[in-house]
């Protein structure tokens, strides 16, 4: 649903699948060059994974990948893990165009 | 009164005398909107009359509750002799967690239970697995051995409460651990009765939990169905499921229309390795969902029994009239749910479960208002389950048979979806069947299409959500509070599965492991074995690892 709405958005989305471990999305980040990474998690696991998602990233080197979220995240988990580097956290309603505009203003431009 | 009127009137059409009132009513009072929709995006008419059921036969169609083909429900009596069961589906944390919720809704008289496991039992993965990392009892119960069943249904005779439990791809592994449990209590196994959940297709289809490549996964079900005849006779073994198909955004027509074809392509299997129709079919069971759409959801449960019954007796010559009667179990939608202004969610479930009740449901699974925040919290889940004893109670809605049936608009409602899923069945039967349907990307392209559809009507504003893109609040407050499962569960989990392979002996777990890989190379019912390797406390990433050295693993097709 949202790989779709970000292709319609004129994006390159690359869906990896579903249940990765942190490793397996920073190795896609690193090999496919992203500019963002966008990951879902709908279980409560978002504050185990998702700083290891961001740490794995800049160990890799990606200094600027954008990383944002979208599932049922509780209010008072999401400074927390804004402060750990996620970009932003999108919950249940989120218009998808609202999710495209975000990445789009938020990517670090090439050189 | 239009019928009376048009009758004295000598018209033979309802539509003629809407028109006249139409004409002096439409220009001042215009519709509010150019489409009426229902939330599966089908377009409802103004009005429902005569005309819009003059194809149905009321013997043929819809007969009396209790009759072929049971339209009006599989029992004569209703809800008067027996009332649905409350079953609310309940997991979270360690099994010693789990098993107080269990007595506690017991307690408060829910009267059966329903286990949901967390994502690394779904999975087929232990506890210590890296892949359980930070999955460990949050969206569910933690299983990965005997010991922690044992703990799970600590002090629940299993000979008396029926237990259904969701799990799918490595199923015949807790259906193993279920029933050595009940022996351990002294249970006779002929005795008891529940369900499996063991739906592969829909995993395939929607769920996206999977292991094992499809027809390998299509065989172990079918080892459950043979194992059962013949040594848990009142057993479930399957709950044929449209419950994620809808929540993964399918329609309520492709809901119906997936599932029941699931439904005949277990049966297929089935009589292809030899089961008796009259004798297998009778135990499949079937789960829906309930959504917000109230007239389509009880269309959907008719046309549902009245579909079954057909295909089982004209496409598979059943014979026993229990193999035609269609039983099934009903959740309310947990997709519906919102985040945001949670309360409005009690309001949501109650005419959502109103809708399953008055489809006939068998049992019931009321959602609680915080389940799109986080996992239920007591307060949240009495509710839930006081929400289905005021229907049950106070309501009146129990005390007659199918009081929906002969609507107009329900019966035309329920043909509509009849017509709509033979459609599916015509398309899927020409790939071969449902199997093939699934390898092709099939009924996963349908729901995916559907699912883009309902997400552009919401953004639109064509589709509203209360609370979300309609009388949203701003800076709402966070009001509930929510149940938190700590990294302390996986901890706990982690030093019973240490102690459990401290203490078993490691060559009885060697030993039948062995022969369950043999029997699973050899295409033998693999039911014993797995039973085998459960006594010796082998767990079940153990068992789902010989399994997959047989099996291999499934590889997603691209969509």
């Amino acid at each position: 649903m949202i790989a779709r709405a970000l292709r319609d958005a004129g994006m390159e989305v690359i869906y990896t699948g579903l249940r990765q471990t942190p490793e397996m999305i920073a190795a896609a980040a690193l090999q496919e060059d992203v500019d963002a990474v966008g990951v879902s998690i709908l279980s409560g696991a978002h504050n185990t994974l998702c700083p290891r998602i961001v740490s794995l990233l800049r160990e890799e080197g990606l200094k600027d990948t954008l990383v944002v979220l979208g599932g049922i995240v509780p209010q008072e988990d999401i400074p927390k893990l804004k402060a750990q580097g996620v970009a932003e956290v999108f919950l249940p309603g989120t218009n998808t165009q609202d999710i495209a505009d975000f990445i789009r203003n938020n990517v670090k431009p090439r050189d | 009164m239009p019928l009376t009127e048009q009758a004295s009137a000598g018209q033979s059409k309802e539509q003629q005398s809407g028109t006249e009132s139409l004409e002096v009513s439409l220009p001042r009072k215009a519709d509010r909107k150019t489409s009426f929709q229902t939330v599966s995006l089908e377009e409802v008419n103004r009005l429902y009359g005569p005309s819009d059921t003059e194809n149905v036969d009321f013997d043929r169609d819809i007969s009396a509750p209790g009759h072929f083909p049971y339209t009006r429900g599989i029992h004569a009596t209703g809800y008067r002799g027996k009332l649905w069961t409350m079953r609310q589906f309940a997991g979270f944390g360690t099994p010693e967690e789990t098993n107080a919720r269990f007595k506690y809704l017991l307690r408060e008289g829910q009267t059966g239970l329903s286990v949901a496991y967390d994502l690394p039992a779904l999975m087929g993965y232990d506890a210590d697995s890296p892949l359980s990392e930070g999955e460990v009892g949050k969206c569910g119960v933690a299983v990965s051995s005997l010991a922690d069943m044992e703990a799970l249904f600590d002090g629940i005779p299993l000979e008396n409460v029926t237990v259904s439990q969701t799990i799918n791809a490595p199923a015949s592994v807790f259906l193993a651990m279920y029933l050595v449990v009940a022996e351990k209590q002294g249970a006779d196994w002929t005795k008891i009765s529940g369900t499996l959940q063991n739906d592969i297709l829909k995993e395939y289809i929607a769920q996206k939990e999977w292991i094992y490549p499809i027809r390998s996964a299509m065989k172990l079900v079918i080892d459950t169905f043979e194992f059962c005849t013949q040594h848990v006779p009142r057993y479930n073994p399957i709950s044929v499921s449209g419950y994620h198909i809808r929540e993964a955004g399918a329609t309520a027509l492709q809901e119906l229309a997936f599932t029941l074809r699931d439904g005949i392509e277990y049966v297929d299997w089935g009589v292809r390795a030899g089961l008796d129709l009259d004798q297998f079919v009778p135990r499949i069971s079937f789960f829906f969902n309930a959504h917000n759409d109230f007239f389509e959801e009880v269309a959907k449960y008719r046309a549902a029994r009245r579909i079954w019954a057909r295909m089982m007796r004209d496409r598979f010559g059943a014979v026993n009239e229990r193999t035609m009667q269609m039983r099934f179990h009903t959740q309310t939608a947990g997709v519906s749910l919102t985040f945001q202004q949670p309360l409005n969610n009690i309001i949501r479930v109650a005419i959502q479960a109103l809708a399953g009740v008055l489809g006939g449901t068998q049992s019931l699974h009321t959602d609680a208002y915080d389940e799109a925040l986080a996992l239920p919290t007591d307060r949240a889940a009495l509710i839930a389950l006081r929400t289905q004893q005021i229907i049950a109670e106070e309501t009146g809605v129990a005390n007659t048979v199918d009081p929906l049936g002969g609507s107009y608009f329900v019966e035309a409602l329920t043909n509509k979806m009849e017509a709509g899923a033979l459609d599916y069945f015509g398309r899927i039967d020409a790939m071969g069947g449902m199997v093939e349907a699934v390898e092709k990307g099939f009924p996963q392209r349908e729901i995916q299409e559907s699912a883009y559809q309902y997400q552009k009507a919401f953004e639109r504003g064509e589709q509203t959500i209360v609370g979300v893109n309609k009388y949203a609040m701003e800076n709402e407050p966070q009001e509930v509070p929510i149940l938190v499962i700590d990294e302390s569960v996986r901890h706990h989990q982690v030093e019973r599965l240490e102690s459990v392979r401290a203490r078993r002996d490691q060559g009885g777990v060697s030993r039948t492991l062995d022969s369950l890989r043999k029997a699973a190379q050899r295409g033998d019912n693999t039911m014993t074995a797995t039973i085998d390797a459960v006594r010796e406390y082998a767990t079940l990433g153990e068992i789902c690892s010989a399994l997959r050295d047989v099996y291999g693993i499934y590889e997603e097709p691209a969509i």
